[in-house]
């Protein structure tokens, strides 16, 4: 029951990262690929009507984990409560630029919140990957499954201090910053034409050679730093397919985006995304928090997972839930599917 | 009290009741422009077509806000009051992640089509993308209710070996009888808030279409004021009744029940007595135990709890102080401040309802000043009505259980807080302002102002 909601939640959380992951890419080249009002108002009509849905896919991923896994929740929260506050502001920021932008027609109002708005994007997808960093880092796990870290101490993953910040998880927050520009950017490709268009093909040409460098870098330092990733997957040699889905994806997108095939590009940028975060995922499995140090006081799905009444009847609400949530998920993406026609309303 | 506690609290009560300051205006007005686009349908009148689009312009700034305050809620049920998560996960996880998937799903696909689609969809799509908004609203409303009322009077659960909670029947956690009626009460306050603000809008354009010097544009507008004014009306009238009458007065009913201490408290009453009487005013002393300059009515309150003149109500001196709400006259206040102006609610409405029958309410300007002046107070009451049931239920979290100081994050300094605690209030004034203008302007504009485009 707890390995069943340990796939619940980690699909929720891919699904999370390749929706809100497009449009936080989006946001991170709207002042570059974008330079006038209509411009700018066509990458955000381009996200208008789904980011905030793409958003609450990380509101269900707390709902699942409190839920399924009550002493993760309550332990990673409290331990990284810097980080999540100053992302919470961050994600505050970003919504209100995209929904204030629109109230008011001056050259003042507007271009104050196109730059909070890439901003926020831009450092809301290094903050996520710097977070996943610290997962697979692992954290000083105390007896009673607490910890607390300070945004940064000395920058090295050996200090007797664990920072938020090191060398190791900024590197995944850099790694994760190019993904989702990369990302970002083969979905504006997709919903825009002309000069934005072809600004977005630069980004993405820029982009995914530097993506690239930075897999190849973060894959050996994981496998230096967390030495389980390597010991899980050799064990089971299935979850190779992880990586290699995630290597076909990238390499595929490359291909479908020189070739001009929009779609396949962006649904082979989400199979990267999804082949990598469930690489990392499986890799710690049936560790949720690794404890730095002491690997016996790591929370795992056996120790953090919820009473066994609420892991069982949780399924027979949950799951048509979620097939409800997805039939009008994609009845609002097939409303707005094709290119973007601005219009007087909106963004 | 711990200042690291002191501050978690201090933080959660601002951040929420900024944040339930914009759910109370949609939920309310969500069932309002749901009326307003039926109306459409029916009738076929533009009129009130472009009066749901006027609104929905002003529904949608406080959505946006009432969404971007509301992520932090979640969080900090993880970030601020960990042991209490790990405590009650087991149980609340339940209604936490139901309101994820039934209701914050529901609301904001359909919300963009609701803003925005009007053109694209046809009038029934459209009718049905404002009712789904104001479905998922409400439904949200009952999970948020839900998991409030399993903290006020806790059911369906077990104590496990380890000292956290296990949920054993989730129909007790959706059936809790202190639900039914704390729902009700909560989400007919939120009308009253939807209903007033449309009716001192509605009297404000009135008011300012009025005379001989009037534009031609206020006159247009003032239209429109007399379908605001007179919805407000209609919808707050039964409103702000059915706020006191069952549904107040059943939930303070359960508060005696279930929590004599909170019920002591709210009521002012330090002595147990016999055919106990109804404070109206009054100054708690806690150091004489007693009430400086008392107005009462005799013995009405003991009719009002147990339906007898001389029942015995039992007060906070034959309460261990243990037991007590630790902060018992911010507890009484923020509760005679909600009866006082839920009462004075009843009494203009029923004024306005009566001036409405007799067709004299559009010209009345005395009853017109006083809906437009009444828009903020409705927001006052629902949020001293939250501060009755949360001040009430200290020192418990969850209530004979889990106490407040056992619940927050142990790990998390009082100077940390005080940091996020800075944080909040720095960002919220300033969403605040801009929303209160962008607000102003819309209102500036005008309903009209859309018929020319």
């Amino acid at each position: 029951m707890e390995t069943l909601w340990f796939y619940l939640v980690a699909v929720v959380v891919a699904v999370y990262v390749v929706l809100d992951g497009f449009d936080l890419g989006a946001g991170t080249l709207h002042l570059f690929v974008a330079r006038n009002d209509s411009e700018r108002r066509t990458v955000l009509q381009s996200i208008g009507p789904v980011w905030d849905g793409n958003e609450v896919w990380l509101l269900a991923t707390g709902g699942a984990l409190i839920l399924a896994f009550p002493r993760l929740f309550a332990s990673a929260f409290s331990g990284f409560y810097l980080p999540i506050m100053i992302m919470l502001w961050l994600l505050i920021l970003r919504a209100i630029a995209i929904e204030f932008r629109s109230h008011l027609k001056s050259p003042i109002w507007r271009p104050i919140w196109d730059v909070v708005f890439s901003l926020s994007s831009l450092l809301l997808a290094v903050v996520l990957g710097v977070a996943l960093g610290n997962v697979v880092r692992g954290v000083p796990l105390g007896g009673d499954g607490y910890f607390f870290t300070p945004l940064w101490t000395s920058f090295r993953t050996s200090s007797i201090e664990l920072g938020v910040l090191d060398w190791y998880t900024l590197t995944v927050g850099v790694t994760s910053l190019l993904a989702l520009t990369y990302h970002g950017a083969t979905w504006v490709i997709l919903k825009t034409e002309g000069q934005i268009r072809d600004r977005a093909k630069r980004a993405a040409a820029l982009t995914w050679p530097l993506l690239l460098l930075f897999v190849v870098l973060v894959t050996v330092f994981t496998f230096s730093i967390q030495p389980q990733v390597p010991r899980q997957m050799n064990a089971n040699p299935l979850s190779y397919a992880f990586p290699l889905a995630a290597l076909g994806g990238i390499f595929a997108s490359q291909r479908f985006t020189a070739k001009g095939r929009e779609l396949p590009a962006f649904l082979g940028s989400a199979v990267f995304l999804v082949g990598m975060l469930l690489s990392v995922v499986f890799g710690l499995y049936p560790m949720v928090l690794p404890a730095a140090g002491d690997p016996a006081a790591s929370l795992t799905i056996y120790n953090a997972s919820g009473p066994a009444y609420s892991l069982r009847v949780a399924l027979f609400w949950w799951v048509p839930g979620m097939i409800l949530v997805t039939a009008y998920t994609s009845f609002v993406y097939r409303q707005m599917a094709g290119k973007v026609r601005l219009d007087e309303e909106g963004y | 009290m711990d200042p690291a506690l002191f501050f978690h609290r201090f933080q959660f009560g601002f951040t929420i009741s900024y944040h339930y300051l914009f759910p109370q205006f949609t939920m309310g007005m969500a069932l309002l422009i749901v009326i307003l686009k039926t109306q459409a349908l029916r009738t076929g009148n533009d009129r009130y077509e472009k009066s749901a689009r006027f609104w929905a312009k002003i529904f949608g700034l406080a959505f946006a806000m009432g969404v971007v305050t509301g992520i932090p809620m979640e969080f900090q049920f993880g970030t601020n009051w960990a042991r209490f998560s790990e405590a009650t996960g087991g149980v609340i996880g339940q209604t936490l992640a139901m309101e994820g998937v039934f209701a914050f799903f529901l609301e904001s696909s359909f919300l963009g089509l609701f803003l925005f689609g009007h053109k694209k969809l046809s009038p029934r799509m459209h009718w049905f993308s404002a009712f789904a908004v104001f479905a998922g609203s409400w439904i949200s409303g009952f999970f948020i209710v839900a998991t409030n009322a399993f903290m006020q009077h806790p059911v369906g659960y077990e104590i496990q070996g380890d000292g956290t909670l296990a949920l054993n029947s989730l129909w007790s956690l959706l059936l809790n009888p202190w639900l039914f009626w704390q729902y009700l009460h909560t989400m007919i306050g939120a009308v009253v808030t939807g209903a007033f603000v449309m009716a001192s809008i509605g009297a404000y354009y009135l008011l300012l279409g009025r005379g001989q010097d009037a534009t031609e544009e206020a006159r247009g507008h003032a239209e429109y004021g007399k379908i605001f004014l007179r919805l407000g009306v209609l919808v707050g009238l039964p409103a702000s009744i059915l706020v006191a009458f069952p549904t107040g007065d059943m939930q303070a009913v359960n508060v005696a029940e279930h929590q004599p201490a909170a019920f002591a408290s709210m009521e002012g009453l330090f002595e147990t007595q016999e055919g106990a009487a109804l404070v109206l005013i009054g100054q708690p002393d806690m150091e004489k135990m007693r009430l400086d300059n008392p107005l009462e009515i005799p013995r009405v309150l003991s009719f009002l709890t147990y339906r007898r003149w001389g029942a015995e109500i039992v007060g906070l001196e034959d309460i261990p102080q243990d037991q007590w709400p630790d902060n018992v006259p911010l507890h009484y206040y923020a509760y005679h401040i909600m009866v006082g102006l839920g009462t004075l609610f009843i009494a203009a409405m029923a004024l306005a309802g009566w001036l409405l029958w007799r067709r004299k309410l559009y010209e009345s300007r005395a009853m017109l000043w006083i809906l437009m002046m009444a828009a903020p107070f409705p927001f006052i009451a629902n949020t001293m009505g939250w501060m009755t049931t949360e001040l009430g239920r200290q020192p418990w979290l969850v209530y004979g259980i889990l106490r407040t100081e056992d619940g927050y994050s142990a790990t998390v300094s009082a100077g940390n807080t005080i940091f996020s605690l800075l944080g909040f209030m720095g960002l919220y004034l300033l969403l605040g302002v801009l929303f209160l203008f962008l607000v102003a302007r819309e209102i500036g504009h005008g309903p009209a102002f859309n018929e020319e485009k």
